[in-house]
């Protein structure tokens, strides 16, 4: 470790540029696939071995590429089962992972302690053990229900959009009930007690007070089951069917057949897109209010809803 | 009569309320699917591809060597095949040297930030959460494209070669012709250009995972280091200590934690992936993930593809069992 | 008979601990406290005052005994249905509600009518001096200014009895002695029953019209503040408030309610406690400030002795001083300096022969 430090400056705030040299390396590190793969979306080669220059085809011009995703109904219906998926499973994953906070935090029943540790499991496991598990479960259930109840052709039950959510539900819980419990960890019961003094019963001083003040870390909660769910790709692997195929292993397939700057182009807007949600996460973390926030999130979206709104 | 008691308790029927959905889930999906793989995987093939239910330990023996149901190659069975304990050897190694590299390249950048001006890190930070929530399939293609004979790398290399071309023949000749047994890259003579093969190779592999897995060792390195108060550094100085004893006396020891947690992150998945070496391997780097995905899908024989996933989880647990014993678990809430 | 405004009877409480023994956090426990009053309980931590009110206020369960509010027995009632309410020692207002709403808050939990409420809460917060602060949010307020709010918060639910658990602990000493007058004169102005825990002995005396000293889960004295401190009952009580001067020693003899008390050597002539009889071990208790110190031999009292000063300590307001009267008895004293009463020499008396004085009345003789 002797190359980080110059000997000569003593321990100070000062960094020693070497340092600052190395750091910059790895960011450099970090970044430069990104730059190539965004750069590659421009190949006006098909085949996208070689950068032959910028594509300039269609009314597009050089966003050529980006235009023919917008067309490709594979992307677009894989784009939609991810979106669904995580959307499904966060919203599921997020209230069960609070209630398992809250009774892991404040309340003491026998089978506490085989909570815990199950919660822990997911996050000790190679995913992959985990999908396994998973598949042979479906399978071995699937066999034995369509052969018990006689199901045959399109009734057969088989793996599909469902197990996927359900499966995708399973790894976020522990990560959700984890964020939520580190949030109510410094929680002031005395401000449940002086709702409860000033009237309110248990129920009502839940959903006034309990509920918005541990709000954030309930959100973050289903940000981070969101973020899990929407870029998995193992357990989505052995549990997905046809007809569930998510953006993920969608691109996972094209790698294996012809690469054109489709796929590029794919994953630029996917890197966009996050890019623009960890933004508005800072943004709603370091704002004085969050709920004025979102408040503003909704004024400004307001035209959208409206536009969207059924009987227009 | 102990738990019957409790769940009188209003207390305690309100917890168990709350957490029954998710008891359900993590049997149902989690307890159960585990269960079920390890009666799989004592279980065999019949020529059909479906499982016969029996109790044979005959998968595990195959795992360390010693068939008796399935031909080794041309060798009808019973015979002896070192293949997996081979692949398996392999996934420990490489996930040895992928944790120790994250180590290496990562902690720099972690200090780096850490120590950086409050105003700055939470930029410097954010740059760092962005490739980690960009998907890792596209990172791992990305790396197709810089390391392929036709990739970034390679044309660049191209683009200089003539003026590499000299230095590279003065090494060669005195060097690397020699020594080129030990070297992990194919080289040939000098002349003209030809490009690294440095795709589908255990180096590939590597770097693959590193890239995947640093910023994971990185943030929790960087939440342990940010926890040191700088008057710390001021006192060392002040007692005498150079940067280097610095370095090595308080500011590694501090940091111990988040290296802890960082390696239980990087440490159980890269034990796992089959992505990167399916991708950046090929069929030439196989491991213990790829073994039990081909298991499932190609080769069909769900009580192997079985037994090898729970020998993969036990050596996962044992390995992270140990090292926390030795070292602790540490904090590593997620920063989202 | 006229009703008590919180009643407490037999009350106890008892929880498993940490080791599975069970603790005693409150042992058979019975007051009376009278409408309008302001009402102290006064103890060291853990004496099981802050258990108390809890239970006043439903967040305990009594494992014995029973809670009236105005005669009508509580059980187990829980806090949202009891007529009481609470002033939090961490003030609990709610992070995420203006200070309006929070005030209101009580209001709308009992259906009060909107139009209703809002002139209430005004009214409240100009009653505890906070007008006009209805939008603010608890975080953009002093620690003082939101234990005032907390303060109007549950006044203006107009409780049958205010509960106040060590309402002004997190506060600096300044601002804490001006609060204390504020509470008070709040409390004469609106005229319901306080409730008032504290461990603060000089905060008890100050604000309170009648005090409950308990030790270790048990009522140690009940009385008017001149009460508890002219009249300590026992031993606790008599060092918890103030300060007392302690000498062992033996009852003689006991005459009526006076007792003759020999300690060292000495005799002395003291209030005596019922039940005392001779040959007693007891303790004399003497406040330092009913200690007369003079040049000469006192003639007016049988409770006179020469002795010789050990320590001499300026306090500004006062001199304090230690003076042996025996080998083994030495007493405090705390003389005002007003000028010329008193010993006059105040550099370095150290060394010099005084005599000690007090009346009879002003000692007692203690047995625990």
């Amino acid at each position: 470790m002797a190359r980080l430090y110059d000997h000569h400056t003593p321990m100070s705030n000062r960094r020693s540029p070497w340092l600052t040299l190395v750091s910059l390396l790895v960011y450099a590190f970090l970044y430069a696939p990104i730059a190539v793969l965004m750069v590659y979306a421009f190949n006006s080669s098909r085949t996208n071995i070689v950068f032959e220059g910028l594509v300039n085809q269609g009314p597009c011009g050089p966003f050529y590429w980006f235009c023919r995703l917008s067309n490709n109904h594979e992307v677009l219906s894989a784009a939609g089962n991810t979106l669904t998926i995580a959307l499904t499973s966060t919203i599921a994953s997020t209230i069960i992972g609070t209630m398992a906070a809250l009774a892991l935090q404040r309340y003491h029943f026998p089978a506490k302690t085989f909570s815990e540790v199950s919660l822990y499991i997911p996050i000790v496991i190679p995913e992959i053990v985990m999908g396994i598990g998973i598949l042979v479960l479906f399978s071995a259930l699937f066999r034995w229900l369509n052969g018990a109840l006689s199901l045959e052709g399109d009734r057969r039950l088989a793996l599909g959009l469902g197990t996927v959510i359900v499966s995708h539900i399973a790894f976020s819980i522990p990560f959700v009930t984890l964020v939520v419990r580190a949030r109510l960890h410094g929680f002031d019961k005395a401000v449940e007690e002086a709702a409860m003094d000033l009237g309110a019963n248990e129920w009502i001083t839940f959903w006034r007070v309990t509920l918005p003040m541990i709000a954030p870390g309930v959100l973050s909660g289903a940000m981070l089951a969101f973020t899990l769910s929407l870029d998995d790709f193992v357990i989505t692997f052995f549990t997905n069917g046809p007809g569930s195929t998510t953006l993920p292993i969608y691109i996972y397939g094209l790698l294996r057949r012809i690469i054109t700057p489709e796929v590029n182009a794919l994953s630029t807007v996917w890197i966009l897109i996050v890019l623009i949600a960890l933004l508005v996460t800072q943004w709603l973390q370091n704002a004085e209010d969050p709920f004025r926030a979102v408040r503003i999130l909704a004024r400004a979206f307001s035209p959208l809803f409206q536009w969207l709104r059924p009987g227009r | 009569m102990n738990i019957l008691k409790r769940l009188r308790d209003k207390n305690s029927r309100r917890g168990l309320w709350l957490i029954s959905p998710t008891l359900l889930w993590m049997i149902g999906l989690l307890i159960i699917p585990l269960i079920l793989v390890v009666i799989t995987s004592l279980g065999q093939r019949d020529p059909d591809g479906n499982v016969i239910y029996t109790f044979s330990v005959n998968n595990y023996l195959r795992l360390i060597g010693y068939s008796f149901n399935a031909p080794c190659g041309d060798t009808p069975p019973p015979c002896f095949d070192d293949l997996y304990i081979t692949i398996l050897w392999r996934s420990l190694v490489l996930a040895f040297q992928t944790t120790v590299l994250v180590i290496l390249v990562g902690y720099p950048l972690a200090y780096y930030v850490a120590r950086a001006p409050a105003r700055w890190r939470n930029l410097l930070l954010f740059l760092i959460l962005i490739p980690l929530w960009t998907n890792f399939v596209i990172r791992v293609y990305a790396w197709i494209m810089i390391l392929r004979s036709q990739g970034v790398i390679n044309n660049l290399l191209e683009a200089v070669w003539p003026v590499i071309l000299p230095v590279y023949t003065v090494l060669y000749n005195l060097i690397l012709s020699p020594l080129s047994a030990f070297l992990p890259l194919h080289l040939s003579a000098p002349g003209a250009f030809q490009p690294l093969e440095m795709l589908y190779t255990p180096g590939a592999v590597l770097v693959g995972m590193l890239y995947e897995f640093l910023p994971f060792m990185i943030l929790p390195m960087y939440t342990s280091l940010e926890k040191i108060e700088p008057a710390l550094y001021e006192a060392a100085a002040d007692l005498g200590a150079s940067a280097a004893r610095t370095f090595w006396r308080v500011t590694l020891p501090l940091s111990a934690p988040g290296i802890v947690a960082g390696t239980i992150l990087v440490f159980i998945p890269v034990m796992g992936t089959f992505i990167v070496s399916d991708i950046l391997g090929g069929r030439q780097v196989i491991l213990v993930g790829n073994l039990i995905q081909r298991q499932f899908l190609d080769a069909r024989d769900p009580t192997f593809g079985s037994a090898a996933s729970i020998i993969l989880m036990v050596m996962t647990l044992i390995v992270t069992i140990f090292y926390t014993r030795r070292f602790g678990f540490g904090e590593e809430i997620a920063s989202a | 008979m006229p009703e008590f405004a919180v009643e407490l009877r037999n009350v106890s409480k008892r929880f498993p601990g940490p080791s599975g023994e069970e603790v005693s956090a409150v042992k058979n426990v019975t007051m009376q406290i009278r409408d309008g009053e302001f009402f102290s309980m006064l103890g060291p931590s853990g004496c099981g005052k802050t258990t108390s009110l809890r239970m006043i206020a439903g967040f305990e369960l009594l494992t014995e005994g029973e809670v009236y509010i105005h005669g009508k027995p509580l059980g187990q009632t829980p806090p949202f249905k009891r007529p009481v309410n609470t002033v939090f020692q961490s003030y609990a207002l709610f992070p995420h509600m203006t200070i309006g709403e929070n005030v209101a808050f009580g209001l709308e939990m009992k259906g009060v009518p909107k139009s209703e409420i809002g002139p209430r809460v005004k009214q409240a917060l100009e009653m505890v001096r906070l007008p006009g602060y209805e939008k603010r949010r608890p975080r953009q307020m002093s620690g003082g200014q939101q234990q005032r709010v907390a303060l109007a918060r549950a006044l203006v639910n107009r409780p049958e009895v205010l509960l106040l658990d060590e309402p002004l602990g997190a506060l600096d000493l300044k601002l804490r002695k001006e609060m204390q007058l504020e509470l008070k004169t709040l409390q004469r102005e609106v005229g319901i029953t306080f409730i008032y825990v504290t461990h603060d002995q000089e905060e008890a005396l100050t604000m309170s019209d009648r005090i409950a000293v308990m030790d270790h889960g048990v009522v140690k004295q009940i009385g008017l503040a001149s009460e508890i401190y002219e009249e300590p009952n026992c031993r606790f009580v008599a060092d918890f408030i103030g300060e007392t001067n302690f000498i062992e020693g033996t009852v003689r003899s006991v005459d009526g309610d006076h007792a003759e008390f020999e300690a060292g050597g000495l005799k002395f002539i003291a209030v005596a406690q019922p039940g005392l009889s001779r040959g007693t071990s007891a303790t004399l208790a003497v406040r330092p400030e009913r200690v007369r110190l003079t040049h000469t031999r006192p003639g007016d009292t049988p409770n006179a002795y020469e002795g010789e000063v050990r320590e001499s300590i300026y306090i500004g307001t006062d001199t304090r001083y230690l003076v042996l009267l025996s080998p083994t008895v030495n007493v405090r004293v705390r003389q005002q300096n007003t000028v010329p009463v008193g010993m006059p020499a105040l550099e370095g008396p150290v060394g010099v022969k005084v005599w000690a004085s007090w009346t009879p009345d002003s000692a007692r003789i203690l047995v625990e």
